[in-house]
């Protein structure tokens, strides 16, 4: 069957089998791996795409039924070059470490911050409820979410670079602007 | 990789438009609204439908209406929709207790009621809510609308009134004044099954005393409410000794399993002491509300 929908913006069309998964259809058809493919269960959130700017876990959503919807990856965060604020966060904060968890958790951030510019705690550890980390820690993840709260324009993370103190950022701050975040796990 | 088998699939474009597929494409087609249950049923073969039925474009399934003594909520209203409900957490605050803990905020924004309800699983919460609220289930098919009770709408585990060629279209619950009603689940994380859950519906006469109470429980091997428990409280002001009673008759009602989640005596004990925590809050609710 012939899907169409808008993926980060930009009009896509398919074919594709009606069984196929958005998170499949995202990673395969249109090549965007970063959004992750996980438990396949709906349990460990690491496939969260936003639809229509909600979260939900695309390895239980067909991709027929995204048609005619707008959906966008970890990939649309970033606006010309410009990080968005919540991946900003987790540079800032160290909120990834193996980065397999981190496009979806960023994008419920996203999706939180739209509708609660300023959630406290406990609201952002519900809003990531249903996703896991199974290596940084959530007090990070909550810590970078926190930090995108306090910056909704972004900001210049060589302006704080006398504050960070590992090297974990200086090895993310190098990668060049056109990679995609799903690299910046590795 | 987890792929369902194929199937062909199709939108509805309206309620009628669902029927008339659900009719000619006959028992090989299903219904996919949240998708959260069907889906995952369908990776794992244990439903393999020919043709699936999309029916996430009739917005005319999602609404939340107050329409005289009853409030309508359509069945493809969203778990977050009712979570974030203010009109249903004041009018049904077990609503809200339950929204918060079924599956993850995620999950939620996919998962219907009418999906729920339809799916009846043994450790759905909904069908406990709606079966304590008294709620009824509109039903459409090539006959026309019919109206049920849910505790004729809801047969037990994964069985409903609904046939092969009906859809559930809305759920009513009637509004009643001096009432409460609370929700308590016990999981192991979030988004897991219950280990246990209890509901209660609570009104008060004018005099502060119970005039219909129902409890219901969730994963606890009890389809429909705890028999007994209106006769058992009916007349008496809300009193602690009373809760206990009413705990125990659930306690006794209840017929769970043993399995990963649990022993039966711990299971047991859990449908005892949720029961005394929502009859107390559904109780305390009622007393502090004026209108209905």
């Amino acid at each position: 069957m012939q899907i169409s929908m808008t993926v980060n913006g930009n009009d896509v069309t398919s074919d594709i089998e009606p069984r196929v998964l958005l998170v499949h259809y995202i990673r395969e058809v249109l090549g965007l791996t970063g959004t992750h493919w996980g438990c396949d269960t709906s349990n460990c959130g690491t496939c969260v795409v936003l639809l229509d700017g909600q979260p939900v876990k695309s390895c239980t959503v067909l991709a027929a039924m995204a048609a005619g919807h707008d959906v966008r990856t970890v990939e649309g965060l970033a606006s010309g070059g410009t990080l968005d604020p919540v991946q900003q966060g987790f540079m800032e904060e160290h909120g990834l470490q193996c980065g397999f968890c981190t496009p979806g958790m960023m994008l419920t951030a996203r999706a939180l911050l739209d509708k609660n510019p300023h959630p406290d705690a406990t609201e952002i550890r519900q809003a990531i409820s249903g996703q896991i980390c199974r290596c940084t820690g959530y007090a990070t993840i909550v810590r970078s979410v926190q930090w995108a709260a306090a910056h909704p324009a972004g900001g210049d993370s060589d302006a704080d670079a006398d504050e960070v103190l590992d090297g974990t950022d200086t090895v993310i701050k190098d990668i060049p602007a056109e990679t995609k975040d799903a690299e910046v796990k590795a | 990789m987890q792929i369902p088998a194929p199937f062909d699939y199709v939108r509805a474009t309206s309620v009628d438009n669902a029927l008339e597929l659900l009719s000619r494409h006959g028992p090989e087609s299903r219904v996919v609204a949240g998708g959260h249950s069907l889906l995952p049923m369908m990776k794992l073969r244990l439903s393999r439908p020919e043709w699936l039925i999309d029916i996430n474009d009739l917005y005319e399934l999602d609404f939340i209406l107050r329409d005289g003594g009853k409030l309508r909520i359509g069945a493809l209203t969203r778990h977050t929709t009712l979570l974030e409900s203010e009109e249903i957490a004041a009018l049904f605050p077990i609503v809200r207790d339950a929204e918060a803990v079924i599956a993850d905020p995620v999950v939620r924004n996919r998962g219907t009621i009418g999906g729920s309800l339809c799916q009846a699983d043994p450790a759905e919460d909904l069908s406990t809510v709606c079966n304590v609220l008294g709620a009824e289930a509109v039903i459409r098919g090539p006959a026309g609308e019919r109206t049920l009770a849910m505790a004729e709408f809801h047969r037990g585990p994964y069985e409903t009134a609904v046939g092969q060629d009906e859809l559930l279209c809305e759920v009513r619950i009637p509004i009643r004044p001096r009432s409460g009603s609370a929700y308590a689940k016990v999981e192991r994380r979030v988004g897991d099954w219950a280990v246990g859950a209890a509901g209660a519906a609570v009104t008060l006469a004018e005099d502060g005393s119970i005039a219909d109470a129902a409890v219901g429980l969730t994963a606890l091997g009890l389809d429909h409410t705890v028999p007994g428990t209106a006769e058992l409280l009916r007349g008496q002001q809300p009193r602690e000794d009373l809760f206990v009673a009413a705990a125990r008759l659930a306690a006794d009602s209840c017929d769970p399993v043993a399995d990963q989640r649990g022993p039966i005596d711990y299971k047991r004990h859990l449908a005892d002491e949720l029961t005394r925590r929502v009859l107390r809050q559904a109780c305390a609710r009622a007393a502090q509300t004026q209108e209905g």
